[in-house]
């Protein structure tokens, strides 16, 4: 069994929100406007955050691509009353968004606050419409969503070797976002496997994972710069 | 006691709402109407639109529909829970009040599930908790708690309606059909009366440890999560005292309104407020011990997080929340509460409107601020509610008076046999009690 994670380099990240905007148009996230984006609806299934770390003067800032940290036990899924949301067996956790009933349960529940809410229905620019992605279900108003590891890709990914009679191969299925990063600072790939790139990352010493001390074992791993 | 009291004449008072409605009724009927047409007309218009109409955002999910529903399955917790420990106690002072308490549980609730179903972005699809329940989230505990416990108030609220209303059926006014068929036949034999007593007696029982299950559960909701300022042992107790807190509180506005409206001076007398007074003077104490405590932990052990949180409720952007929290929760009613001479209807009704609008921010102050803080760095959003949500909550509270009102002209307010069942019966019964608790004196 595949147990499916990422690695992103802050060592190689220049910040230049490619992962952001392939995440964008891949997964049909819909365009909120400024005004309301100001109110803070807007939705980025990954997203850019200032890490502040320490006081001025001694004061250290990252900027960290932060998408669904996937964890081995998620505080979202737990508190979710429909199964809405719920980790598969290859780890990833998956959201059904036409399940969901919106009680934002699970947006209050994750620490990482990677979970988002439609607070009207999702709309794009007219000439945006042509080209949403068909492999991604369009979610309404009033539903949670949050970044699946792509996890279409996977299946089409799997069908696909299915098609051509050989099992998965794991650089058969890679994220949006990984598959855009301009500087190579993302990595995608099998955990349970030993000898894969991610695998050997995580092992690495400068290998962390976002507030480590709540238990919620991500799968998604940081390479700290600087070291 | 005079003995002139005694007669029952009197009690016709207590009939007078049911049999007579003036114009003042009608005319508030009216008023109350209008501001929930306002409140449906504001959720309609949420529906239409989606959440987005409110003033809530990320990382600020929930915000006044939360709080509502916390504090109004809060105010549920005056009626049943207080009736049965003062009838399982045998306090004789509970006759005429018992009534007026539990009706404000059984109605309250079903605003307390509506703000919740308000606050779903999906409402048509809320029945998704019965088919494909997830029993590990704090919610459906909720869901079920609630569940008993609507069912089990109403009874209880029910259990004791039997008598008076054969007496209404008996009495000849309108509606005798609708009572006929509630009265479920009764007679008052001695059978029925020991049948009913009972029940009675079971339900007040069944019903506390359901009672303070529901607010455990709701905060809950809270606690089982790991965020700063939730994640505490003392939630469950917390919550529970609060909820008997405001609930007392909304007991004593209302009952001083059915006092002065329906000229009932007679039966719900400086004595009862000053009783129910001397029990929400020990909530305040204990409301304050409790949030002393879980404000200190945080305070000493001086986490970062938590203590960003903290700061914001002391000193930041929801100070005016939180002191006036602490102003119309403790610094008000303490010192009301605290004299004889001040525990009277109108002192504990000042008291009381004070813990309720109190006891409103304390669920604000609960919610709003952890989630306004998230761990990781967010952009900062203030949330402000809209339009929608004020008008949903005057619409909620409107609505809940309305009922109220209603009730009151449909079944009496007080309950008539109990009273009389006092007069009758328990004088004497009470002395013969004492004299078991006395020494030197021989009970056969």
């Amino acid at each position: 069994m595949h147990k499916w994670g990422m690695v992103i380099d802050l060592d190689k990240c220049s910040a230049c929100q490619a992962c952001v905007v392939a995440c964008q148009a891949e997964n049909n996230v819909p365009i909120i406007g400024p005004k309301e984006a100001a109110k803070g609806r807007t939705i980025h299934w990954i997203e850019l955050i200032p890490y502040i770390e320490g006081e001025y003067p001694h004061i250290k800032a990252r900027l960290l691509p932060r998408p669904c940290m996937h964890c081995d036990h998620p505080p979202c899924t737990k508190v979710c009353p429909v199964y809405a949301t719920y980790i598969n067996e290859e780890g990833l956790v998956a959201q059904i968004n036409h399940r969901c009933i919106g009680c934002r349960y699970c947006t209050t529940a994750c620490p990482y606050t990677v979970k988002y809410f439609n607070w009207y229905p999702p709309e794009w620019p007219k000439e945006m419409k042509g080209s949403l992605n068909r492999d991604v279900s369009i979610r309404t108003k009033g539903v949670v969503e949050k970044c699946t590891f792509c996890s279409h890709r996977l299946l089409r990914a799997r069908e696909k070797a299915k098609v051509e009679g050989r099992d998965l191969l794991p650089e058969d299925y890679i994220p949006a976002c990984v598959q855009a990063c301009p500087s190579g600072a993302m990595f995608f790939g099998d955990l349970n496997d030993p000898n894969s790139t991610v695998s050997a990352l995580s092992r690495e010493r400068r290998a962390f994972r976002l507030l480590e001390e709540l238990g919620t074992e991500p799968k998604v791993i940081y390479l700290s710069e600087g070291m | 006691m005079d003995e002139k009291h005694l007669n029952l004449v009197e009690d016709a008072i207590l009939f007078e709402p049911i049999r007579r409605t003036g114009k003042t009724f009608y005319l508030t009927l009216l008023i109350l109407g209008a501001i929930i047409l306002w409140g449906v007309y504001a959720y309609h218009y949420q529906y239409r639109h989606g959440l987005g109409v409110t003033g809530l955002a990320r990382p600020i999910f929930w915000g006044v529909y939360i709080t509502n529903f916390v504090f109004f399955i809060g105010i549920s917790h005056a009626g049943t829970l207080i009736s049965a420990i003062l009838r399982l106690a045998k306090a004789e002072w509970r006759r005429s009040i018992t009534r007026s308490a539990e009706v404000i549980t059984v109605l309250v609730l079903f605003f307390g599930v509506g703000n919740i179903l308000m606050d779903l972005g999906r409402p048509d699809r809320m029945l998704n908790i019965i088919q494909y329940p997830q029993f590990g989230s704090p919610l459906l505990w909720d869901v079920s708690s609630i569940t008993v416990y609507l069912t089990a108030s109403s009874i209880y609220l029910y259990l004791p309606l039997i008598p008076d209303i054969a007496l209404l059926r008996d009495y000849g006014g309108r509606w005798r059909w609708f009572y006929r068929i509630f009265a479920l036949g009764w007679k008052g034999t001695e059978r029925q009366h020991r049948l009913l007593e009972k029940a009675i007696a079971f339900m007040a029982i069944l019903v506390i440890p359901v009672a303070i299950s529901v607010h455990t559960v709701v905060s809950f909701v809270f606690a089982m999560t790991i965020q700063p300022m939730w994640h505490s042992a003392i939630f469950g107790p917390y919550f529970v005292a609060g909820a008997i807190f405001s609930g007392i509180a909304a007991l004593i506005v209302a009952m001083n309104v059915i006092r002065k409206v329906y000229h009932l001076e007679d039966y719900l007398r400086p004595v009862h407020f000053n009783n129910l007074g001397i029990l929400l003077l020990v909530m305040t104490l204990l409301w304050f011990y409790f949030t002393f405590t879980e404000y200190l932990t945080t305070y000493y052990g001086a986490e970062p997080l938590h203590m960003a949180i903290f700061w914001s409720k002391f000193t930041g952007r929801f100070a005016p929340y939180f002191w006036g929290m602490f102003l119309f929760c403790f610094v008000i009613p303490l010192p009301l509460l605290s004299f004889k001479r001040t525990r009277t209807p109108f002192g504990t009704l000042i008291a009381s409107i004070s813990v309720v609008i109190g006891m409103w921010l304390e669920r604000f102050v609960i919610v709003v601020p952890t989630l306004t803080n998230p761990r990781l760095p967010n952009q900062d959003v203030i949330y402000s509610p809209t339009w929608v949500e004020w008008s949903v909550f005057a619409g909620c509270i409107s609505f809940f008076i309305l009922l109220y009102m209603i009730f009151t002209k449909v079944f009496p307010i007080i309950s008539i046999w109990e009273v009389r069942e006092g007069r009758e019966k328990s004088l004497a019964e009470v002395q013969e009690r004492i004299k078991t608790y006395l020494p030197g004196i021989s009970v056969e």
